[in-house]
């Protein structure tokens, strides 16, 4: 099995295979590409991401890109955003995509979405405020729209508005005239995604098998 | 006027079958007057009228039929406490049996299920209405789980009971001697296969949620290749006599042959009617008849080569509705839903209660053991084939199936026509009698004691219900967002997902089948107008009750603007070009958008207002009622200085908060009410013609008549619209809102 063979610091990867859950396999498999991605070097950086040919006509590619170098995601409690990621940090952005495992009790399965739901929300929350204000989803929007040039535009804040407005009845409720809703939290973000089942829908099912060939 | 009714129901329906009964008499007796003058040689005075029956006899029968059939299902919905206890579907058998008693009596010789009118003319128009108008996502989701029970469970039914019948036709006292293994297994295959017609008819009336009644439903589409396979290779064996291993080996050939064969060929016909409808801008008309017409050169064109008919109609279906319903005009789309929905009503109906009139015209054998068996084994093999399955499947779910779910698809597993059809197409010998008897047995165990208390069951288990899907422009948002972040994800890790194949997909194909620049538009931006639409509709349906929807209701946009320090963001300032923009949009797209409703139940057809009261004029009016309406809430409502009067009441609290930059013309209307709200009214109600005068010079030039008529209509709106916001009780709005969006 050529992935068992030419893992260097094969101890390392038990680590993180502890760590963020990945099989030993899968981490060989994710090595494998990280040095593929960042041409045999120990860090990636944004520009070996924008390398990569199918990621260029994503929508949201920006914000996929940025979310591998936010520390809210290394799950240290961090800020704010870093120039270059290691494998060890790799890994742990990929393992929010991992699927939930089958014998999961309620509580980690709820832990396992609640995990989700904030790489999600701090997507959306691009200056690390907790909220993510009218801009930013207005933003969101406008990514997501950005393909259709320029009637994107005007309905992405017309979507962007009605989406506000409908976050802001669902968690607040009535609303006296002159109240405000700043923006949306993570707790009503969880609110608002109740019904969405993201645990099942957010996976990469690749991480299920064991693949040995990758396309570039 | 109900009793009058309900008295006339019947009376009429039994008028219709004595008009039946006379009409099949005098298709006899027809023939003699003809003769009569032909023989006489001395002249007869010009016939003034006369009595030709035999011209018209066929088409005559056929409606009436047809208008009987109607006719019964009308006199149900009328009577109103049958409905709700027996099924419609028990009932069509009831009044089938009737009719066949009475045509018996008579001793006529009654229509009988024909194959060739059923597998032909009855079968499809059922099967593509509910390929057209299946739900995808759930579909596609569990497509595993759904192959399993089809392709599986189909062949374990069909090995157990056809195994254990022969098991018991080898009882002494049975005097089954006569029946071999092969002519059992042939009979488990017929049996063994659920029933989409049946499920359908079952299904509807309870309204379960959407993951089981996609499983069973799916499983009964699915589940068609098995049995056909099974069918002819058991009829063949059964005349040759022998089976080898080459045979059974070419068995399961056939059986990929023939699943995946149907498959391709109804995505190709998919294709072809996609392509077609690109050029169909200038003769809207005939629209609707390429979709209907290339499913059924899908499903006809498999059945010349023994293919899956049925899967080979679902794929058409399935292919062709998204590029179709990107093409096709509002209309068109209209006459496709209610076409299918009628036709596949219309031949539901006649299935079963011509199900009734061959129950009681055929030739039958009936043997106590032989039924008793096969209906317990019946059950008996569902039961297990689920249990077994489930615990196998549930290893590769994430949303495993529960014991409650595993009861609802064993007991939904009903038999239906095409079994009896089947059994039909047997050749003539002694055990066919039987065998039909026994099918007939099952079916109507089936769907009466299962479909009847099904209901009652899936109340007592609390099975979860179909929700009412509040159409949600957050989880919208997030589908788009997820799906691309999973393909952007897969393409990070190199691996080619579905994700990515499905993106690279829709970016190709849809350029070629999808006219125009729809086929750049986004999902997001469709459902978008979708909504938005059926806002509109909402509100303009609503007319006077002037009840918000949810979205508009509880908050306003003014709540969400940014805190009113502007140092530390750029504050946009909504300018009225920008309004201008959204409205036109709004405008436009309400002309063009199409109302995407995932109606794959047709009761849901029934209660769908929107297209029976909405007429041309009276739409355009009130469509500029509710474009201010649109404008009222989605303006940022800063620009308060319409008229020096407006500004005098002074709505006070609000002005403080924004720090837009409102030197544009006047805008259509006053803004949200103040917490002063007799003030608003007063206000609002003082000057009618401002808002009259600012729209007319917004709106085209058609709208302008029409705005300045509703005075009075639109005082009282407003009034209601002042009550909506004060009061209290988000509870109180979401009931009643629920029930708006739903």
């Amino acid at each position: 099995m050529g992935a068992l063979q030419s893992l260097p610091g094969q101890p390392e990867h038990i680590d993180l295979a502890e760590k963020t859950g990945f099989s030993l396999e899968q981490i060989g498999v994710l090595h494998k590409r990280f040095r593929q991605l960042s041409h045999n070097e120990e860090t990636l950086r944004r520009d070996h991401f924008n390398e990569i040919p199918d990621l260029a006509c994503n929508p949201i590619r920006a914000q996929i890109i940025e979310a591998f170098f936010d520390k809210r995601n290394y799950r240290q409690n961090g800020e704010g955003t870093v120039e270059e990621i290691s494998f060890e940090d790799f890994l742990v952005v990929m393992s929010h995509f991992r699927p939930p495992s089958v014998h999961m009790t309620e509580e980690q399965r709820e832990s396992v979405r609640r995990e989700k739901l904030r790489f999600l929300f701090n997507m959306h929350d691009t200056d690390n405020d907790g909220t993510i204000t009218l801009e930013e989803y207005r933003h969101v929007v406008e990514e997501l729209l950005s393909r259709s040039g320029a009637l994107g535009k005007e309905t992405a804040k017309g979507i962007a508005d009605a989406a506000m407005l409908e976050v802001a009845s669902i968690s607040v409720g009535h609303m006296e005239p002159d109240e405000f809703y700043e923006g949306i939290t993570f707790e009503h973000f969880l609110k608002l995604l109740n019904g969405f089942e993201i645990e099942s829908r957010m996976n990469i099912r690749f991480l299920n098998m064991d693949t040995t060939t990758l396309c570039k | 006027m109900s009793q009058l009714w309900s008295s006339s129901g019947p009376r009429l329906t039994g008028f219709l079958c004595v008009l039946l009964v006379v009409s099949a008499h005098a298709s006899r007796d027809a023939g003699d007057p003809h003769h009569q003058n032909s023989s006489t040689t001395h002249r007869k005075a010009f016939p003034v009228l006369s009595f030709n029956y035999d011209h018209v006899k066929t088409p005559f029968e056929i409606s009436l039929w047809i208008l009987l059939a109607l006719l019964m299902k009308l006199g149900f919905h009328i009577i109103p406490r049958v409905s709700s206890i027996v099924l419609e579907s028990c009932l069509l058998i009831v009044v089938g049996l009737l009719i066949g008693g009475i045509i018996k009596a008579i001793k006529q010789t009654a229509p009988v299920l024909d194959s060739k009118l059923f597998f032909l003319y009855l079968l499809p128009p059922i099967i593509l209405d509910a390929g057209y108008f299946l739900p995808i996502r759930p579909f596609t989701e569990n497509m595993g789980t759904i192959l399993v029970f089809a392709v599986v469970g189909t062949l374990w039914n069909a090995a157990f009971i056809g195994g254990m019948m022969y098991g018991v036709c080898q009882i002494e006292g049975a005097q089954l001697g006569h029946v071999d293994l092969l002519s059992c297994l042939l009979f488990g295959a017929i049996i063994s296969a659920v029933d989409p017609v049946a499920v359908l008819a079952v299904f509807e009336e309870i309204h379960i949620n959407e993951l089981l009644y996609i499983l069973v439903f799916g499983e009964s589409l699915l589940n068609d290749a098995v049995t056909v396979v099974l069918y002819h290779l058991f009829e063949e064996f059964s005349h040759a006599g022998i089976v080898t291993v080459g045979d059974a080996f070419l068995g399961v050939v056939c059986f990929f042959v023939v699943s995946l064969g149907g498959v391709m060929v109804g995505t190709i016909y998919g294709i072809l009617g996609a392509f077609t409808s690109r050029f169909t801008s200038h003769t809207r008309v005939i629209e609707p008849l390429f979709v209907f017409l290339y499913s059924y050169m899908a499903y006809l064109s498999a059945e010349v080569f023994h293919l899956s008919g049925i899967m080979s109609l679902i794929a058409c279906g399935v292919t062709m509705r998204p590029y179709v319903e990107a093409n096709i005009s509002h209309k068109s789309y209209t006459t496709i839903k209610y076409f299918l929905k009628m036709w596949s009503s219309v031949s539901e109906t006649l299935i079963f209660i011509f199900l009734g009139v061959s129950t009681v015209a055929g030739p039958h054998a009936w043997n106590w053991t032989f039924v008793i068996f096969t209906v317990i084994l019946c059950l008996v093999s569902r039961v297990l084939g689920v249990m077994g399955l489930t615990y196998i499947i549930n290893k590769f779910r994430i949303v495993k199936l529960t014991k409650k779910d595993q009861f609802i698809v064993a007991y939904g597993g009903l038999r239906g026509a095409i079994a009896f059809s089947l059994g039909f197409l047997l050749t003539n010998n002694e055990m066919k009698n039987m065998f039909l008897t026994a099918i007939i047995t099952v079916i109507f165990f089936t769907v009466f004691v299962q479909g009847m208390t099904i209901r009652p069951l899936v109340e007592l288990l609390a099975v979860k219900k179909k929700e009412e899907s509040k159409t949600s422009i957050n989880e919208e948002i997030h589908t788009q967002f997820l799906d691309h972040l999973l393909t952007g994800i897969e393409d990070i890790c190199g691996h080619y997902g579905h994700h990515h194949w499905k993106d690279k997909y829709d970016a190709y194909v849809k350029r070629w089948l999808i006219v125009g620049e729809r086929s750049t538009e986004p999902q997001l931006i469709s459902f978008y107008n979708k909504m938005e639409m059926k806002q509109a509709m909402m509100l303009v349906e609503s007319g006077s009750a002037a009840k918000l929807p949810t979205l508009m209701s509880a908050a306003t946009l003014q709540n969400i603007q940014q805190k009113g320090v502007p140092s530390r963001r750029a504050i946009p300032s909504i300018s009225k070009s920008r309004e201008e923009e959204i409205r036109k949009i709004l405008r436009a797209n309400l002309q063009k958008t199409r109302q995407k409703l995932y109606s794959y139940r047709r009761h849901d057809l029934v209660m769908d207002p929107f297209e029976d009261n909405v007429s041309e004029i009276r739409f355009r009016r009130q469509r500029a009622e509710m474009e201010k309406r649109m404008s009222h809430y989605l303006t940022v409502p800063a620009n308060r200085q319409e008229t020096p009067s407006v500004r005098k009441v002074c709505f006070e609290p609000e002005n403080k908060v924004y720090t837009y930059d409102d030197s544009e013309s006047p805008r259509g209307r006053a803004a949200q009410p103040s917490p002063r709200l007799p003030d608003a009214i007063s206000l609002l109600s003082k000057s009618p013609q401002r808002p009259n005068q600012t729209s007319a010079l917004r709106a085209k030039g058609s709208t302008e008549l029409r705005a300045k008529a509703p005075d009075e209509q639109e005082e009282q709106d407003q009034v209601k619209l002042s009550r909506c916001f004060s009061d209290p009780g988000p509870n109180e709005e979401e009931e009643e809102d629920g029930s708006f969006l739903s």
